[in-house]
């Protein structure tokens, strides 16, 4: 069902089952957090894993749907569901200029570019009227679902939050295993064959580039309702650095991978806040263990072990 | 003092300077960054943070040891050339059977933790390097007042600029260097110590990037995030110029410090985005960049 084979399908219940446990232990806000940045490597995920391009900039899209979302729901008033909606428009549509963009360029070129681009928005993002500058935009009301539930309270912010991750996760592997995605997994292991077989590749690139930016548009959106801000620290460069730590650690390439990266890189941030600049050193090291031993990642190895595609 | 286009002219070639001072900077740290990828085919992250190490290491040959600023112009390319041969050895030699993108992402790593350290030990606030007292002062040249260290800087990243494309283009070590990155297996074959090459390679490229931090120092304070703040300004100066000519990187650099400078000047809250809005004009008119070969 839905491209899962039985292993991955009682994976997903697993997940499924740990989203609805978790608020019970852990602090709701913090699983929420992890929820937006799982549904953001995931979508990064798509990119690099599936079509093997690295974006090193995708905090641009994060950040812009976070913006939007926390701008029109503030000014606006516009209701949950749609200004998050907005949010990922807002990192689609970017997101189509720039891949379009970046795409002419291929390999290292890619990612530079990519990073270029979204170093352009962080800077266009100091000095706009409309995102408060160094301050952000504060208090944006959670605001009522469907103009009828509101989601003042943590529990019911969750479990849209809850219902969104899951819903981006399910349609971004839905993109995984339909035929378009056989394609974007063909360009990934030999572009030129895609290309003599008959495939636009470029035009298969910009369309999974634009579906990863709308998804990391919506978790932006999301993660800004759920803390009331956004601010510069969504569009900065070092966001761009994190959510390619949460894949690589998780796996790329890997269905879950993405959730269980964002879990242990948002956790390591947690607990190592009081000690400063550990954090940057501590993601530095991962990213070193990983490249040079730990290709595969948590999920990746896993897998291996036991012999399924996680 | 007269003006041009309404803005008098001290100010108009004050920033140029400025501009002409960071296009030097560009310049310096791209070059470093195109030689290394022509032989490592990385493109090495490490270097904003390297360039960092550069500074800070004149910094602390001063006031730990009482080396003064000529001295460190020498000595901190060393000790960097040197820490880049045991990065290359130990961690980056791993990587040149995988994809490139590896190699991005490791160097990523080793910034981090770099630049990590160096906040842990001296905090992000900017530490203060005296400029050298042959140096300081200025002179009046009628349009404008020059500090003399800011002229100092630009001659100097030109010369440097203009003496790595001689060791490159004309001497034997060059022509070795040029064929090993067109083929490595053949220059292998003819008895050269390729590993080395590349090791030295590498090297070459970061102290480029610590003589770059050195000059720095006097004019920014020294701070563990100077590097980052110019890295992914420099990977945009690379894409613009495209990697394939060691000139083609120069002139792209002074260049585009030009231009900020003159941004600056005429329309100031575009100062910090107009090298990004030039790279995606080159992207739209010329994909492979200004002086790039291949796209």
């Amino acid at each position: 069902m839905l491209g899962y084979s039985r292993a991955q399908g009682m994976a997903l219940g697993i997940l499924i089952a740990l989203v609805i446990v978790a608020p019970g232990v852990l602090y709701p806000v913090f699983v929420m957090k992890v929820l937006c940045f799982a549904l953001f490597a995931a979508a990064f995920n798509l990119l690099i894993g599936y079509v093997g391009l690295l974006s090193f900039g995708h905090a641009a899209f994060f950040g812009i749907g976070s913006y939007v979302t926390a701008w029109t729901a503030k000014n606006w008033g516009l209701t949950p569901e749609l200004a998050i909606l907005l949010g990922g428009l807002g990192g689609a549509v970017l997101g189509l200029v720039f891949g379009w963009l970046a795409i002419r360029r291929q390999g290292l070129y890619f990612a530079m570019i990519t990073l270029a681009l979204a170093q352009m928005v962080y800077f266009f993002c100091v000095e706009a009227p409309f995102t408060g500058g160094e301050d952000g935009i504060q208090q944006v009301p959670r605001g009522r679902l469907f103009g009828v539930f509101s989601l003042q309270n943590d529990m019911a912010m969750y479990w849209v939050a809850a219902a969104i991750f899951l819903a981006g996760f399910l349609l971004l592997h839905r993109v995984v295993h339909s035929p378009f995605g056989q394609v974007m997994k063909a360009i990934r292991e030999n572009e030129p064959r895609a290309t003599s077989l008959g495939y636009r590749t470029d035009s298969y690139k910009l369309i999974a580039f634009v579906i990863s930016t709308f998804m990391a548009g919506i978790a932006g959106g999301t993660k800004s309702l759920v803390f009331g801000i956004a601010t510069l620290t969504d569009v900065h460069f070092s966001m761009s650095g994190e959510v390619v730590l949460m894949t690589l650690l998780g796996g790329l390439g890997t269905i879950f991978g993405p959730v269980v990266g964002a879990l242990v890189v948002t956790g390591m941030e947690n607990y190592l806040a009081p000690f400063g600049a550990w954090v940057t050193v501590t993601q530095g090291v991962i990213f070193i263990a990983c490249v040079l031993a730990f290709r595969r990642g948590i999920m990746g190895e896993l897998g291996a072990l036991l012999k399924i595609d996680l | 003092m007269f003006s041009i286009f309404g803005i008098p002219a001290p100010l108009l070639f004050g920033q140029i300077l400025l501009g002409l001072i960071n296009g030097g900077f560009y310049a310096l740290l791209s070059l470093g960054l195109a030689i290394i990828f022509g032989m490592l085919n990385i493109i090495n992250f490490a270097h904003g943070a390297l360039f960092m190490m550069g500074a800070f290491v004149a910094w602390m040959l001063l006031n730990y040891l009482g080396i003064n600023y000529w001295f460190a112009l020498l000595l901190s390319p060393l000790i960097i050339g040197v820490f880049g041969i045991v990065l290359e050895k130990a961690v980056i030699s791993r990587l040149y059977k995988l994809d490139h993108l590896y190699g991005l992402l490791l160097t990523f790593g080793l910034a981090l933790v770099i630049e990590g350290l160096f906040r842990n030990e001296f905090g992000s606030s900017g530490l203060p390097y005296q400029i050298p007292p042959i140096l300081s002062g200025a002179v009046n040249l009628g349009f404008m007042f020059l500090p003399i260290y800011r002229g100092w800087v630009v001659v100097v990243a030109f010369v440097v600029c203009l003496a790595t494309w001689l060791i490159i283009e004309k001497t034997r070590l060059g022509s070795t260097l040029r064929a090993a990155t067109e083929n490595p297996a053949l220059v292998q074959a003819f008895g050269v110590n390729v590993p080395r090459l590349v090791s030295l390679t590498y090297a070459g490229g970061v102290a480029l990037a610590a003589f770059a931090g050195v000059l720095a120092a006097p004019i920014y304070s020294v701070n563990p995030n100077m590097g980052s703040n110019f890295i992914i300004t420099v990977f945009a100066v690379v894409v613009i110029g495209g990697m394939g000519s060691i000139i083609g990187s120069v002139l792209t650099g002074f260049g585009l410090g030009i231009v900020e400078g003159l941004t600056k000047v005429f329309y100031p809250q575009a100062s910090d985005t107009v090298i990004f809005v030039v790279m995606v004009i080159v992207l739209l008119t010329r994909p492979a960049g200004l002086f790039g070969k291949t796209a």
